[in-house]
């Protein structure tokens, strides 16, 4: 158990010595307070009508968009879980491009037991990365929606729950990139899914399966959707034509941590136990 | 202080595919002397220390310190301190921080970091990022990390390379300290002239196998002696060699003449009253013997 912990604590030592943690909390951070508080003034504006119902194309859709401030705030996880993914993996796939892995083998050469730590370490900072993005969500997005008079939710025990998973989705999705970096030691190649998957592959095929009812339901299991379930709310919830419901929010953390399991244990099998030359 | 321990390979194989890299290899290295692990590039000096490390699994065969082997060692970094290749190291990180990562992980006390930097002359540099190191500065770091836990045993992967002159020098006499008191000291090279001066053993492998070991002075040996001769009136010395019946060949400082002794040489030269210009004995070197015993060596 001490090895354990001391592992964690190196681990950690690990990612807070090196300068990758703070620039993509700093990226994580404007990125969505720039959406988050860019669409709370928008759509504030449009509900409010501070911004003209006519100066707006809606394709002659909705103009109102259910409550705003679960919307709002959960940009947090459902645009900003890709940084969680992208720390975790290059957390990983570094020690195999800088042959770290060497003095630290040679230090512990338990290595399923590195490898725990280093998803309990990720998951930890994971969560801090939730911190962070909810700092922007709901702080300036929440700040924004009261400028303009909409109710931001603050005291409602909805929208702190939604806090709570929001912390946990971030982690988890920290554990998938640890995951997808075992079994993608090579970290160009692991960059390259991380960043397709998240910003193209997965929104397309949610949006292919949401047409029809039995695609659907199978879409509600790629882990974005199962992150939203997770969380709550996602601007991708609001688009979701055929209306399947979505998984409930243990089944979307189960998923979630489903993906981080399955890809770390075969990641361990397939490179972390196999001959550091 | 900490005291070595015997390190034994125990008919040690290991396969790639279908390439044999370690061929049932067997040697132990006994504390409180510099044992040179030595052999050619792509010998599998590397994969064999790399087993012993448990960092690459063996095909057959068992690599052990006094009897454990090193992924059952209660503490690894205090038992033994490795040196490998010279880039283990995340650029970005300051020598002192790249250390503290693994006293942490070791329980070491934080202040072996400082210490074990300033053994190896880097103090002045803990600060700086591993990044801009020149290539000694690595070197130095590496060995570093293998004193962190004063262990007992260092197995220390080509060392030199990559070392200026002061610094080569300071390595064999560090290599010398440590095994004056009791540390059980392994090093590889493909040269022997870059570790002679400091190793008491050797163990010798070529295409993954054990070809030699035993005390340095054992590789020197006078297989097929010869003397080396010459005459300002080189035909009158050759014709006095043929009488005697001494055979000889022309070399480039002259005769090379199959006797090892001198001196008989001396004496045909002075009845025959020829005027002799060179006379001393030729003795093959270490160097010549390492390269016949791991068969000529064109990668040396």
């Amino acid at each position: 158990m001490t090895t354990f912990l001391r592992s964690v604590a190196a681990e950690f030592s690990k990612i807070f010595t090196t300068r990758l943690w703070w620039i993509l909390a700093i990226v994580l951070f404007c990125y969505i307070g720039l959406l988050a508080g860019g669409l709370a003034a928008l759509f504030a504006g449009i509900q409010t009508g501070v911004i003209s119902p006519d100066a707006v194309n809606t394709g002659g859709g909705v103009t109102t968009f259910g409550s705003l401030p679960p919307l709002i705030y959960s940009f947090a996880s459902s645009v900003g879980y890709v940084f969680p993914v992208l720390l975790g993996a290059l957390a990983t796939t570094g020690e195999f491009r800088h042959q770290t892995l060497t003095p630290t083998f040679l230090a512990t050469p338990r290595r399923g037991v590195v490898l725990g730590a280093k998803t309990v370490t990720l998951i930890l900072i994971g969560a801090g990365f939730g911190v962070v993005a909810l700092a922007a969500s709901v702080g300036l997005g929440g700040g924004l929606l009261s400028a303009f008079g909409v109710d931001a939710l603050l005291l409602d025990s909805q929208t702190w729950l939604l806090v709570v998973r929001t912390l946990l989705a971030m982690g988890l999705w920290a554990a998938i990139g640890v995951g997808l970096g075992v079994l993608v030691p090579n970290q160009v190649a692991s960059i390259v899914i991380v960043l397709a998957f998240t910003q193209f592959i997965e929104p397309l095929l949610r949006l292919a399966a949401s047409f029809l009812e039995v695609t659907a339901q199978i879409g509600n299991f790629l882990p974005g959707a199962a992150s939203d379930a997770l969380v709550g709310a996602s601007v991708f919830t609001i688009a979701n034509p055929a209306g399947a419901a979505p998984l409930d929010w243990w089944q979307g953390g189960l998923v979630l941590l489903g993906y981080a399991v399955v890809g770390t244990v075969i990641g361990y099998a397939a490179s972390w136990k196999k001959d550091v030359t | 202080m900490p005291t070595g321990a015997v390190i034994e390979f125990r008919n040690v194989s290991k396969r790639f595919g279908g390439v044999t890299a370690v061929n049932d290899l067997s040697f132990t290295v006994e504390p409180g002397r510099v044992t040179g692990f030595l052999g050619p590039n792509g010998a599998g000096k590397t994969t064999s220390l790399r087993i012993l490390l448990g960092l690459v699994g063996a095909s057959s065969g068992t690599a052990t310190f006094g009897g454990v082997r090193y992924r059952d060692l209660p503490q690894p970094l205090e038992t033994v301190g490795a040196a490998l290749e010279a880039a283990s190291f995340h650029p970005g990180r300051t020598a002192r921080d790249h250390l503290g990562v693994y006293v942490i992980a070791a329980g070491l006390p934080r202040f072996r970091v400082m210490e074990a930097l300033t053994q190896v002359g880097l103090a002045a540099h803990a600060g700086q990022r591993v990044g801009g190191y020149s290539l000694g500065m690595r070197q130095r770091l590496g060995l570093a990390y293998a004193l962190l836990g004063d262990p007992g045993v260092l197995v220390l992967d080509e060392p030199i390379n990559g070392l200026d002159p002061e610094g080569i020098r300071w390595i064999r006499g560090f290599l010398r300290d440590m095994a004056a008191e009791g540390r059980t000291v392994l090093v590889s090279s493909h040269l022997l002239s870059e570790v002679q001066q400091s190793v008491d053993d050797v163990v010798i492998i070529a295409r993954g196998e054990l070809v030699h070991r035993g005390p340095l002075s054992s590789l020197d040996t006078d297989a097929a002696p010869q003397t080396i001769v010459d005459s300002p009136d080189r035909d009158a010395l050759a014709a006095a060699l043929t009488a005697a019946g001494i055979g000889f060949s022309i070399g480039r400082t002259g005769l090379l003449a199959a006797t090892p002794d001198p001196a008989l040489l001396g004496h045909l030269a002075f009845t025959a009253g020829v005027e002799l210009s060179v006379l001393h004995r030729q003795k093959a070197g270490l160097e010549d013997s390492f390269l016949a015993l791991v068969g000529g060596g064109h990668s040396l």
